[in-house]
C-alpha cells in the first residue's frame, strides 16, 4: 500500500506498524520525532500506529541550524 | 558580583549564543562550543533522508547546554508552531528560538506572524525567544505575549555586515524590559562588542564562527568580545566631547609663564 513519508509516496507492506517503519528504514529511533496524520505520536505508542493507506508520515530530527 | 542573564529559569553565563549552521565538519561543533564556552546553542529541525545517513548535529552539542531550536522554514504562525511542537517532542527541553520568514531574498522576518506564534507557544509553556526585525511596537506586543527575550536582526541573516539596525535596537534596549539579544548578521568581534556596549543582554553568532578560516579561535574571539563589550556597558562608558579634554594635569609645565 501507499502512504506519504517526509512528502513522497512510498510502498509498504500492508499491517505494519510505526516502530517497524523506523526500524525498516535503519532511523535511529532516539534522533527522530514523528508525525502521523499531523500528529505527533511519542516512541512508546509507535507499536500501536498501524499504518494505513494514505497514512501521512512526516519523520524529522535536529540538524545544524543558526 | 556575578552578572549572569536569566531566561526562563536559566541561568547564562556566556551571554553569547552559537548556531550551528554552515561548519565545514560537525565534529568542529563540539570544539567550538567548548572552546568558547557558550551556554545556549541553537539547532533546526528538518525532514530525515535516509539514504544521506547524515550524522545528528546532537551528538556534537555536549548535554550540559542548552538547546534552543529554532522554527527556521516556517513562513507563517501556523508552520512554526507545528515546528516548535516537534522540536519539544524530542525531549530536548522547551526553549524554541521562532523564526517565520516569507521573504527570500533578505531573509527579513514577519513580526505579524511571529507575534501570533509567541501568543500560541507561549500558551503552551515554550520559552520563546522571537526573532524579529528591530520595532519597538512588536517588541512590546512579543514582550506582553510573554516573550522571554526579543532578538532583533543586526542586518540581514548570513550577511556578515554587522550591527546596521543599531538605532533601533538601542531604542529597544531603553524600552523593553525582557533581554534583547541581537540575532543575525554580526560579521566580527566588534560588531558583537559593539552590541553589548550599547546594552543589548546577548547576541547570536552562526555565519561568522562556522565560516572563518578558524571556527574554533573565531568563537574564541567572539565569547571574549562579548564579555568586553557587556563589561564596559556595567561600568557606564565616560561623555564623548566634540573637542579635545586632557588627561595630564594643565598645571606645573616645566616651562615660564609669561
Amino acid at each position: 500500500m501507499l502512504i506519504k513519508i517526509n512528502g513522497k509516496e512510498n510502498e509498504i507492506n500492508a499491517a505494519t506498524n510505526l516502530f517497524e517503519l523506523v526500524a525498516d528504514r535503519g532511523l535511529n529511533q532516539d534522533a527522530i520525532v514523528i508525525e502521523h496524520n499531523f500528529e505527533i505520536i511519542p516512541k512508546e505508542k509507535w507499536e500501536a500506529i498501524i499504518l494505513k493507506e494514505e497514512d501521512n508520515i512526516e519523520i524529522v530530527s535536529f540538524v545544524g541550524g543558526g | 558580583m556575578e552578572d549572569f542573564l536569566r531566561i526562563g529559569d536559566k541561568i547564562i553565563k556566556n551571554r553569547l549564543f552559537i548556531g550551528t549552521g554552515k561548519f565545514p565538519n560537525k565534529p568542529i561543533i563540539k570544539d567550538v562550543l567548548e572552546a568558547s564556552e557558550v551556554d545556549v546553542v541553537t539547532v533546526a529541525l528538518r525532514r530525515v533522508d535516509a539514504e544521506a545517513d547524515e550524522e545528528n548535529v546532537l551528538n556534537y552539542i555536549p548535554e550540559d547546554r542548552i538547546l534552543m531550536p529554532n522554527t527556521s522554514g516556517a513562513r507563517n504562525a501556523e508552520e512554526a508552531v507545528r515546528i516548535a511542537r516537534l522540536a519539544r517532542a524530542s525531549g530536548c527541553g522547551d526553549w524554541i528560538k521562532i523564526e517565520v520568514i516569507n521573504d527570500n531574498k533578505y531573509l527579513l522576518p514577519d513580526n505579524m506572524e511571529t507575534l501570533k506564534a509567541t501568543q500560541v507557544l507561549v500558551s503552551e509553556g515554550f520559552i520563546v525567544l522571537p526573532y524579529m526585525s528591530p520595532d519597538l511596537a512588536s517588541a512590546k506586543r512579543m514582550a506582553e505575549a510573554g516573550a522571554a527575550a526579543v532578538m532583533p536582526l543586526g542586518s540581514p541573516i548570513g550577511s556578515n555586515r554587522g550591527i546596521k539596525t543599531e538605532e533601533l535596537v538601542k531604542i529597544m534596549v531603553d524600552e523593553i524590559d525582557v533581554p534583547v539579544i541581537v540575532d543575525a548578521g554580526l560579521g566580527r568581534p566588534s560588531d558583537a562588542v559593539r552590541c553589548m556596549e550599547l546594552g543589548c543582554d546577548a547576541v547570536l553568532v552562526n555565519t561568522a564562527i562556522a565560516t572563518a578560516k578558524d571556527p574554533v579561535n573565531m568563537a574564541r574571539a567572539f565569547s571574549a568580545a562579548v564579555k568586553a563589550g557587556r563589561l564596559a556597558y556595567t561600568s557606564g562608558t565616560g561623555e564623548t566631547s566634540e573637542i579635545a579634554s586632557a588627561s595630564s594635569p594643565l598645571t606645573g609645565f616645566l616651562r615660564d609663564e609669561k
